[in-house]
């Protein structure tokens, strides 16, 4: 399952999957920058079946906080 | 910083007044410190003071200084983008530098203001605007942050116009059709909604209805005040024209991003917890008490990369009161008249980039 979250991150950014550990941060690269996180938004909704609030739209600032995320609307990654 | 995120609109007054003191007499202490710039103009201009202890008293620039001098506070390297007025080819524009702090400040500030009208859900969204808006990531204009801003209230994003300006007719029937019964959240600049959206509809003889909607704007009225539309006509409008069922105007500017000061549903604009606005005399700067139209000072704790927290900014406004809007928000409430005739003509987000 992190495998597939993992994925959706690398081609919602455009960026190697060896990229996205957990520290990997919200405005840390150039790729996940406002709009890359509207896409990555968009991609995890969609992968998913979800659709986040937006509180959780705003909190979901690096990859480790993701997963604690999508558990709250029942994804286990 | 977050009492005032999650009291957006239910701190008394005098409670308000306290938070805001203690929070920007650290802020203005810390650019002081770190940017040297703004050391130099508050000693040269003899505003420097340990402790200020009334917000009329904070330290005033005029908001057109950010268009002459690059102004930031700590270290260059923290600056992840810039932000600028939309402007015109011949004029200045703003630049307007953030660092992942205050970025993230201006998104939970605005997340707390529009939580306020529509809820935490996220609604499909029409973006009445072209996406050519955004092309360059590191730096854009209002129009393009403001976009990004509101764009985490929606889901399934559809810029309405091409890049050429015109409606997508087709996109639009297929995203209406696939959310029928869905409440849809709009959003544009007030005059590019005007042109491009509203005066297309009319030309092309269409009627429109939006269904079940809320429609955002902000932007300014220069362009439109030539076209005598104020903004209860411009809302009026929209209404009837094209079946919006609800159109907040906003009030704001690039060089305080994220407090913005929505219109509720009573036509004031209101300040949230995290700003103020007072009104001064255009030529002897003094307080005006409420009722009397005068220049508008914006005051706000969100900028911490850059030393913009208390603008004295060239509009012209009218305070009506503070806690007793009928609409239930606190905070001050006011109106915005445009701007004071004699001051320099700026660009503005609702330029058209010719």
């Amino acid at each position: 399952m992190e495998e597939k979250l993992r994925n959706i991150f690398a081609t919602a950014l455009d960026i190697p999957a060896e990229k996205v550990v957990d520290d990997l941060e919200f405005n840390s690269i150039p790729e996940w920058d406002s709009i890359g996180h509207l896409a990555l938004i968009a991609a995890l909704d969609e992968a998913f079946g979800i659709m986040m609030e937006t509180e959780d739209v705003i909190d979901l600032s690096s990859f480790k906080k993701a997963k604690e995320i999508l558990a709250k609307y029942g994804v286990e990654a | 910083m977050d009492v005032f995120f999650n009291h957006v609109y239910d701190l008394d007054q005098q409670k308000k007044r306290d938070y805001l003191l203690k929070e920007l007499n650290q802020t203005i202490a810390w650019h002081y410190a770190n940017s040297s710039p703004y050391q130099k103009l508050l000693d040269t201009l003899g505003l420097h003071k340990e402790e200020f202890n009334r917000l009329d008293e904070l330290p005033m620039l005029p908001v057109q200084l950010f268009k002459l001098a690059d102004l930031y506070t700590g270290p260059r390297e923290q600056i992840i983008k810039v932000l600028t007025s939309s402007g015109t080819t011949s004029q200045q524009v703003s630049k307007i530098h953030l660092d992942r702090e205050t970025s993230l400040y201006q998104t939970k500030a605005l997340v707390s203001i529009v939580s306020s009208f529509i809820g935490s859900q996220r609604l499909p969204m029409i973006i009445l605007d072209t996406k050519s808006v955004l092309s360059k990531r590191s730096s854009f204009n209002a129009r393009g942050a403001g976009i990004l801003g509101f764009s985490n209230f929606g889901r399934d994003h559809l810029y309405l116009l091409d890049d050429d300006y015109n409606i997508k007719w087709d996109e639009l029937e297929q995203f209406r059709a696939k959310h029928q019964g869905e409440k849809i959240l709009l959003f544009g600049f007030t005059f590019v909604i005007w042109k491009y959206v509203y005066q297309a509809v009319l030309a092309q003889n269409k009627t429109f209805d939006f269904g079940d909607s809320i429609l955002f704007h902000g932007g300014g009225w220069k362009k439109l005040a030539d076209e005598q539309v104020d903004n209860y006509k411009f809302n009026e409008l929209l209404r009837k024209q094209l079946g919006i069922r609800s159109v907040h105007n906003y009030y704001g500017m690039v060089e305080q991003v994220g407090s913005i000061f929505m219109e509720c549903e009573q036509g004031y604009m209101h300040a949230p917890s995290f700003s103020e606005v007072i009104i001064r005399d255009p030529v002897s700067l003094e307080v005006l008490p409420a009722g009397r139209e005068g220049l508008v000072e914006v005051i706000s704790v969100l900028p911490k990369s850059y030393p913009g927290n208390v603008l004295l900014t060239e509009d012209l406004g009218t305070v009506f009161g503070t806690d007793t809007c009928n609409c239930g928000r606190k905070g001050t409430f006011f109106s915005i008249k445009g701007r004071l005739p004699a001051a320099e003509l700026r660009g503005c987000s609702d330029v058209y980039a010719n």
